[in-house]
């Protein structure tokens, strides 16, 4: 393989993206997975559709709003400034919160899923054996809720290694920072070298390929009709 | 001495739920009613699973009142569904433990190893709940919440879900729970024969209303009370078993002066034996008939008559302690012109253990 320096730099970043990407969207999406499927409050639809959207959204629109909102003259841009921090945009920072944002719902669905799945008996049953909530949702609900987290976890880190449109209007493209490996593909293509994008795109296409047959054998997706 | 008090008022969909009662702090407590008449609401209500405005004290501890709700995790309660509902990600021993392993050792009530022997799960151990037939399961549901020391046990239909042989399987067991443990026991059911089984106390339900609460056998007999309309209608009688006759394969059982016959050998001497009599088998007359196919021919006096289905009438008797009940056509009651406070024998044409 002839792999430049420059592809190395961007594999690892991809990779290191995804992986932080990855866990921080476990963290947030599981109390949030939890709270849509046991709250009764009417938000409850508003809330779905929201952390739906990006299923739907150009990544470009997300993106560009990222920005407005990340950036120096953004809300958050600001209140960041005032708390003596850098703005996020063109950071790898911001890429992972640009990320987060993109691959959320498929985080969230496969977790909300799992718990629904659950149902109300066992978390009934543990509490009438003297479980707390708490304790109910460790000993119980996540035990129980393993498949999900795992599909979870697996789509959204191959998510995050496939995004493009968010990284570029969010992160720009500066090697060794925020230069991810799609977007290098995009340059290879742009300045004709097309052995190094058939390489790049070759090996992103196996990676993608072996991620869905490993999350279709393990959680069977997409079931045959039992016959 | 009543320690399970409870009142609860609320709207509940189809009908007002308005139950008030107490129960004693002993003995099995059979929740009767119809599909549909707020039994399992009302236990969700005592194990705090479902929130309505009412209070609860169990034991002189309050679960719930105007200020109060113990969530049901700090109630001392043991709650058995109707469907098993083992944790499927945990061994049968995971689940035996789950309950076990959150009351503080001091405050255990039961040892681990009785519980096991008991209801002989000692080869189930090492299971997974789905390698587990379904009377199995609802033996290790059983076991696993005894064993987080309960104050009250609240079992919701735990046999309807079961096939006829594995009910036979767990009623046993459930008749050793009752002797065996100090512990007060709320059995939901819509099956009589269970209830006749198993009840010491008897709470019947209708539409979210609280229609008797007291002795079984008086909520079994008491004529302006629906069960003693039913086809089945009928009493029970604790007794103790005498002897056995094996050349007739007859068992003779006991109630103070009263003695039965019944077919089969049952127990051993000595032991006791709940006997179900159908109003349907018991029959009058004036005097003692000399020869007779019935073995039972007991002095009885009549309590109160009532009508029953058209052309029928239902007799109350007094039996020593105890209360038998008769169903006759309306012309025999005319022709022996049976009247309350009369004395008559009773031809008890059959009787089964309950």
């Amino acid at each position: 393989m002839n792999l430049s320096a420059s592809d190395v730099s961007a594999i690892t970043l991809t990779l290191q993206l995804a992986a932080v990407t990855t866990l921080v969207l476990m963290l947030i999406a599981t109390p949030l997975a939890w709270w849509l499927t046991h709250t009764q409050t009417r938000w409850r639809a508003a809330v779905t559709a929201l952390v739906a959207l990006p299923l739907v959204l150009p990544p470009t629109v997300l993106g560009f709003y990222l920005l407005v909102l990340l950036g120096p003259k953004g809300m958050i841009g600001q209140w960041m400034q005032q708390l003596g921090f850098d703005t996020l945009p063109f950071t790898f920072g911001g890429l992972v919160v640009g990320s987060v944002v993109f691959s959320l719902p498929f985080a969230v669905q496969p977790i909300a899923n799992a718990f629904a799945a659950i149902g109300a008996r066992p978390l009934e049953v543990a509490a009438t054996l003297r479980a707390s909530v708490w304790d109910r949702f460790w000993s119980v609900a996540v035990p129980l809720a393993r498949p999900g987290f795992i599909t979870a976890a697996v789509l959204a880190f191959a998510h995050t290694v496939g995004e493009f449109g968010v990284v570029l209007m969010l992160g720009g493209n500066i090697p060794g920072e925020t230069r991810v490996l799609s977007v290098a593909i995009y340059d290879h293509v742009e300045a004709l070298e097309y052995t190094q994008a058939h390489w790049l795109s070759a090996g992103l296409l196996v990676f993608s390929f072996g991620v869905l047959l490993m999350l279709g054998r393990h959680s069977g997706q997409w079931q045959r009709v039992p016959t | 001495m009543s320690t399970i008090v409870a009142r609860f008022r609320s709207s509940l969909g189809r009908f007002e739920l308005d139950a008030d009662f107490s129960l004693p702090a002993h003995g099995v407590s059979a929740l009767f009613g119809a599909s549909g008449s707020g039994k399992t609401t009302l236990l969700r209500l005592i194990a705090g699973l479902t929130r309505a405005p009412g209070s609860l004290s169990v034991n002189g501890e309050i679960w719930q009142d105007d200020r109060t709700f113990l969530p049901t995790h700090r109630r001392a309660l043991g709650y058995v569904f109707q469907e098993a509902s083992l944790f499927p990600h945990l061994s049968v021993r995971g689940n035996l433990e789950y309950g076990w392993k959150r009351v503080p050792a001091g405050e255990r009530r039961i040892r681990f190893d009785d519980v096991i022997d008991w209801l002989g799960l000692s080869a189930l151990l090492p299971q997974a709940p789905h390698q587990l037939s379904g009377g199995q399961r609802q033996r290790v549901a059983i076991g696993r919440a005894l064993l987080a020391s309960p104050r009250l046990l609240l079992m919701d239909e735990p046999l309807s879900a079961l096939d006829s042989n594995s009910r036979a399987e767990i009623l046993p067991y459930l008749e050793r729970l009752h002797r065996q443990l100090e512990l007060p026991i709320i059995y939901v059911s819509h099956a009589l024969d269970e209830v006749a089984r198993l009840a010491d106390t008897l709470l019947l339900i209708d539409a979210g209303k609280i229609s008797y609460q007291g002795p079984l056998i008086e909520g079994l007999t008491r004529l302006d009370l629906p069960l003693a309309h039913r086809d089945t209608a009928g009493t029970v009688i604790d007794t103790t078993v005498i002897s056995h006759d094996p050349a007739f394969q007859i068992t003779q059982v006991a109630r103070g002066n009263i003695a039965f016959e019944l077919p089969g050998l049952h127990a051993a001497p000595g032991e006791p034996l709940r006997v179900r009599v159908a109003a349907r088998d018991v029959s009058l007359a004036l005097s003692a008939p000399s020869q007779t196919s019935i073995l039972n021919l007991l002095p009885a006096r009549i309590l109160e008559i009532a009508d029953d289905a058209p052309g029928q009438m239902l007799v109350r008797l007094a039996l020593e302690d105890t209360v038998l009940l008769a169903r006759i056509t309306r012309k025999s009651a005319h022709a022996l012109n049976l009247q309350p406070g009369m004395a008559v024998v009773a031809q008890v044409k059959s009787v089964a253990v309950a």
